[in-house]
């Protein structure tokens, strides 16, 4: 499904990616941890094309097409979706048009029929039901006066109705009570299948209680430093990163 | 020395006698125009009121009467999809019985109206002079105290070289009310200088909507004068979209205590068009409120100019003053003008003034197209979220929504 081959990226000169190789296979969700400024959202960002990091090394291939070559329409339309740490305010933009217009032009992108207002308004509900997401949220403006827990969880909402391929979740369960920790898990397990893959950015190892991950990679300096199984989430907990910074240094 | 007035002076000067209402008015008005010219006609006299608007380009112009070019006024007004209200349709300047319809006795014709010119400044705007001194025909409403006049439509339809001065006016009686929805396009080089005199007496309501959706060759100006009473509602909203060169100016003269007045616009400009919205907002009465927020659109290499002035008078105490004035700025050759300008002799008021001026948001931008959107669509999503705060202030959806479909067709027209 992914396939990152020696990624080099910086901003206004700086590198933050020094060299990532990560394959992520077909219905597999992988797990990136690491402390701050290792480039965890930099990766994120990168293979969901934000124009300000520019790539001076490497390839990223989404099933077999080259990824680092799409606009970030084009990537969404192949199937690439990013849940922002941030997300974005839109004030002006009521919700559910902005959901509408974007499922519509990621169908137009696949040559399927758009859904009218009334079709899409009854997905959004079944999904904002299942995602316990109180049904005014749709009717606001895009973020706009959300509660830090409402913006992740209107994130988790755009992916369930935008379908993705592959999921890159940036600490989507910072600021996440334990109960909306679970709904968000819920959110991203409820679309585990043989097409569906994800790469859970986290600092803590809590969500992946919920989200059980296939693999985990320990990013650090821009660099993947070590991978293994779901245990190495829990190693990290207890030791930190102390001992790979040093490891490193 | 040319000052592009003597081509106005001249027609004057063959109507004189033939046009109606008060000859002595007209003269003085006729005087006032020889005096002035047209703004920014002559590099030698300047006006501080035109600083960032020059009517050259329409002193350059030539204007003609009689055998021109015509496009077919009724295939621009079948293009109009206008509501269906009672409407006033007025072709080059003169009302036409035939394309209008549903009016009922509240509408008169300019000449018959005894209140003509009391509210305008012909000695202080050149271009109320130069309508003062040729106007041949305009529109009176008239609502009856505590009568609904419903919603009426004024418009107008150039559809030649030509000009033309049109003469509005609207008295609403003591608790009367009315939606006057203002309608002007046309095809060709042309000038549309409209003065509308607006009598609200206490109590009363107008809500003015403005679509100046002129043709992209045309020159427009259009100065309004309100004069609203005690416990009246002047609300209003300018929607410019069109012109090659344009000037809305309001003056809004809240007299009597706690009268309320709302001077809302959107300007939204591309290619090389030059759009001007100036206001004045007088309190002379104590308890009024204003409030205004202008948001200007600018592409390509066009030019906005924004003047808001909120004057105080002395005895106007306890004003509540607003005024927000906001620019998006889609190219790096666009430029705005903005003046804002308080005049306070009361000690006890609030009043307050902002502006800002930015280009789309990059992270906002990045969002919708992460989503999926393409970039285009993704910037008209923007610039209608942009505009959203100000057409909200349309509160009759059905007109809200003419609105905004010619936003949308001005979206379609710049990326074409």
């Amino acid at each position: 499904m992914l396939d990152i081959r020696g990624l080099a990226a910086s901003i206004a000169d700086k590198p933050i990616l020094n060299g990532i190789d990560l394959v992520v296979p077909d219905g597999e969700v992988h797990a990136v941890m690491g402390p701050n400024g290792a480039g965890k959202s930099t990766l994120g960002y990168v293979l969901s094309g934000r124009e300000d990091y520019l790539v001076t090394a490497g390839t990223a291939t989404f099933g077999g097409a080259d990824l680092l070559a799409m606009e970030p329409e084009q990537r969404a339309a192949a199937g690439v979706f990013l849940a922002f740490q941030a997300p974005v305010e839109l004030p002006g933009v009521n919700n559910a048009n902005f959901l509408r217009t974007a499922l519509n032009a990621i169908r137009r992108a696949h040559g399927e029929p758009e859904l009218d207002a009334v079709q899409f308004l009854k997905l959004a509900r079944a999904e904002s039901k299942r995602l316990s997401m109180p049904e005014d949220m749709l009717k606001r403006n895009v973020n706009v006066g959300f509660s830090g827990g409402e913006k992740k969880r209107n994130e988790v909402l755009q992916m369930a109705i935008l379908r993705p391929k592959l999921a890159i979740l940036d600490e989507t369960d910072s600021g996440l009570d334990i109960d909306a920790l679970k709904i968000v898990a819920d959110g991203v397990n409820a679309l585990r299948g043989p097409a569906f893959s994800a790469l859970v950015i986290t600092h803590h190892q809590r969500l992946l209680d919920y989200l059980v991950p296939n693999r985990v990679h320990v990013l650090l300096n821009g660099r993947i430093v070590r991978s293994g199984g779901p245990d190495l989430a829990r190693d990290l907990e207890k030791s930190g990163y102390a001992e790979l910074i040093a490891e490193a240094a | 020395m040319n000052t592009g007035a003597e081509g106005f002076l001249e027609r004057y000067e063959g109507l004189a006698g033939r046009l109606p209402g008060d000859s002595a008015m007209r003269a003085a008005a006729a005087d006032a125009f020889r005096l002035a010219g047209l703004p920014g006609g002559t590099q030698k006299r300047r006006i501080e009121a035109w600083k960032y608007t020059s009517l050259r380009p329409v002193a350059e112009a030539v204007f003609r009467r009689d055998s021109y070019p015509r496009h077919e006024a009724e295939t621009i007004l079948a293009g109009l999809s206008l509501l269906d209200s009672p409407r006033a349709v007025f072709v080059d300047g003169v009302f036409r019985a035939d394309v209008s319809g549903g009016l009922a006795g509240g509408f008169a014709r300019f000449a018959d109206q005894p209140d003509f010119g009391t509210l305008s400044w012909p000695d202080r705007e050149p271009m109320v002079a130069l309508n003062t001194m040729l106007a041949a025909d305009g529109a009176a409403f008239h609502v009856h105290a505590g009568h609904d006049g419903g919603v009426v439509q004024l418009v107008s339809i150039m559809a030649g070289e030509s000009d033309a001065h049109p003469r509005h006016s609207v008295r609403l009686d003591a608790g009367a009310s009315l939606t006057l929805v203002e309608i002007s396009a046309g095809q060709g080089a042309y000038l549309l200088n409209t003065v509308a005199e607006l009598h609200l007496a206490p109590g009363a309501r107008l809500t003015h909507i403005r679509l100046q959706d002129e043709a992209a060759t045309a020159f427009h100006v259009s100065t309004t004068y309100a004069d609203i009473g005690a416990g009246a509602i002047y609300d209003s909203f300018t929607l410019t979209l069109g012109g090659r060169l344009s000037r809305t100016e309001v003056h809004a003269h809240l007299t009597g205590a706690g009268a309320t007045a709302h001077l809302n616009a959107a300007q939204l400009l591309g290619g090389s068009q030059h759009a001007d919205f100036t206001s004045v907002v007088g309190h002379t009465a104590p308890g009024c409120s204003s409030r205004q927020t202008v948001k200007t659109v600018l592409a390509g290499r066009s030019r906005g100019v924004f003047q808001g002035k909120i004057a105080v008078a002395r005895d106007a105490q306890k004003t509540d003053g607003y005024q927000m004035n906001q620019a998006l700025l889609l190219s790096p050759d666009a430029e705005i003008d903005s003046k804002p300008e308080l005049e306070i002799f009361a000690d006890d008021v609030k009043c307050s003034h902002g502006a800002t001026v930015g280009a789309l948001d990059a992270e906002q931008l990045f969002y919708l197209r992460s989503r999926g959107i393409p970039d285009a669509e993704a910037r008209a999503i923007l610039v209608r979220a942009f505009l959203a705060e100000a057409l909200d202030a349309v509160a009759n959806e059905t007109i809200r929504g003419r609105l905004e479909t010619a936003v949308a067709h001005w979206w379609m027209r710049q990326a074409a």
